[in-house]
């Protein structure tokens, strides 16, 4: 067990030794895998943050029914009791108009201003938690509680939430298909870098081979390679993401002051960071794996 | 030890190397092969080490039908074998002493017992006070030495020498082949194929005398 560890650390010194060897053209392909990398991890980064907000603003959904000014006090009671029945509402609220007004005074300090108004121009409303369902059967909600007796308008106050969850469904499928072709970019890097490799390296390979060399001896430094540099990449694109949040984060702390929020990107979590890292691994590997495979056959002798 | 029988090689384009050779040669054995070049000597000694494979007949190593291995087996079988290339094969991108590593290093010895077996190997051919040199580096007949410590290194029970002496002076030659006896004396099977006539003179080795192909 440790003699086959200490086998592969040889091995994996060995590539690094040849990475370090060429310090430019290795470069080159890191900082290639990188941006390649920080493009699509950069946009999902961005998304996760929108999604987050979204999240936030829209953790549930409500209705509000803003009844007839002139309804009367039974009236309400019978819609309390048709509300609380209904099938497809989770529980109601009623905010009486006194009530409603008290809040706007609290909330807004316009109080001075209120105070001077003659009678309160606000109805009395429920506040309707509907079950959880899709945007579709919500606004169906919404339509058939408008229609119910004594009701002037029934508001869905996160309608632009969905539509904003729909808008990243969509931001999603980009980041899927930039990241898909992205990776197809770094393995075809890969494959390249190591041809070139195996180009070189022919005279080494063919006397392995001669020698008793099995193919997974020959292909473990490519492999090893591959993934080195792969991983090399990963670090590079989350270096690239997370130095251009910090300068995103400057210009958003000043742009949210002057909007009295406390609105920061956050970076990539850890779980995030590492399936990049993984993922960028993989993929070094595969187009090792794939470049091996095509062109250690074309060395003699079988 | 090794056992050919009736064994034909026709390359593609249809030049026949070998026609229907069969020999045996015991274990402990040194052999040598002779003919003229393009009698089919490489071909022969190819054959063994299954880098090429026979149209018909068998040819046995260890009682082993090698022109039946499979893939995944050759290099257990090559790892049996000391190779010494006619055209060298040394890599010329690291040192003597990393040369004759590599086998050790393809069969994973640990590093300190292969550093004492590199240092012995190259003890053997005299080439110990050149392990830092690069192979460029050294005489036609240094790196005929370098080729030996290589093919010996990992201790094979079969040593195969291509025209070692090819292209040597009379006195590089001699030096090469009393190294080979040497192996011989401590019980390797040693098969040496030659055209040097100088080399075979006065010993008395047993010789295959190949001519076009076939076994005289």
């Amino acid at each position: 067990m440790t003699r086959a560890f200490a086998l592969h650390l040889g091995v994996l010194r060995a590539v690094l030794r040849r990475m370090f060897a060429s310090k430019l053209a290795g470069f080159l392909n890191i900082l290639v895998i990188g941006i390649a990398l920080s493009l699509p991890a950069g946009m999902y980064m961005l998304l996760q943050n929108a999604q987050g907000l979204v999240a936030q603003l829209s953790d549930a959904p409500q209705i509000s029914l803003f009844l007839e000014m002139n309804a009367k006090a039974e009236d309400v009671d019978r819609l309390h009791q048709q509300l609380a029945q209904h099938p497809a509402v989770a529980g109601v609220g009623f905010v009486a108009r006194a009530q409603a007004l008290e809040q706007l005074k609290q909330s807004t300090g316009l109080s001075d201003l209120i105070s001077g108004l003659e009678q309160n121009p606000l109805p009395d409303a429920f506040v309707v938690h509907p079950k959880p369902g899709d945007a579709q059967s919500l606004d169906r909600l919404r339509g058939e509680l408008a229609k119910l007796p004594g009701v002037k308008e029934a508001q869905l106050d996160s309608a632009w939430a969905y539509k904003l969850e729909a808008l990243l469904k969509f931001g999603r499928m980009g980041v899927l298909i930039l990241a898909s072709l992205l990776s197809l970019a770094l393995i075809a890097v890969t494959f390249n870098t190591i041809r070139l490799q195996i180009l070189t390296q022919h005279d080494e390979i063919e006397v392995a081979k001669l020698i008793g060399a099995t193919d997974g001896f020959i292909r473990r430094p490519f492999l090893y390679f591959g993934a080195t540099q792969g991983l090399l990449g990963g670090i590079m694109a989350w270096f690239i993401v997370t130095v251009s949040l910090l300068l995103l984060n400057g210009q958003l702390g000043a742009l949210a002051q002057l909007y009295a929020s406390q609105f920061m990107l956050h970076p990539l979590s850890f779980g995030d960071s590492l399936s990049l890292l993984l993922f960028s691994v993989y993929l070094g590997w595969l187009g090792a794996w794939l470049s091996v495979a095509r062109h250690l056959s074309q060395i003699g002798p079988r | 030890m090794i056992s050919f029988n009736q064994v034909h090689k026709r390359y593609p384009g249809g030049y026949e190397a070998l026609k229907g050779v069969s020999f045996d040669i015991a274990e402990g054995e040194m052999v040598f092969v002779t003919g003229h070049s393009g009698a089919g000597k490489s071909t022969l000694l190819k054959l063994i080490a299954a880098i090429e494979r026979p149209n018909s007949g068998s040819v046995l190593v260890n009682n082993q039908n090698v022109g039946a291995l499979k893939g995944g087996a050759l290099p257990y079988l090559r790892r049996n074998l000391g190779i010494i290339f006619q055209d060298h094969k040394l890599l010329f991108d690291r040192s003597v002493f990393d040369n004759v590593l590599l086998p050790l290093q393809i069969c994973g010895f640990d590093h300190r017992e292969s550093a004492k077996r590199v240092r012995a190997a190259l003890d053997k051919v005299g080439l110990l006070k050149r392990e830092k040199a690069n192979p460029i580096a050294l005489s036609g007949g240094e790196q005929q030495r370098l080729c030996i410590a290589r093919a010996i290194v990992n201790r094979p029970a079969i040593l195969l020498a291509d025209e070692p002496t090819g292209n040597l002076d009379a006195d590089y030659a001699r030096e090469i082949m009393a190294i080979f006896s040497s192996f011989h004396q401590v019980g390797a099977t040693l098969l040496i194929s030659t055209h040097d006539e100088s080399v075979l003179q006065d010993s008395g080795v047993r010789r295959l005398i190949l001519k076009e192909g076939v076994l005289q």
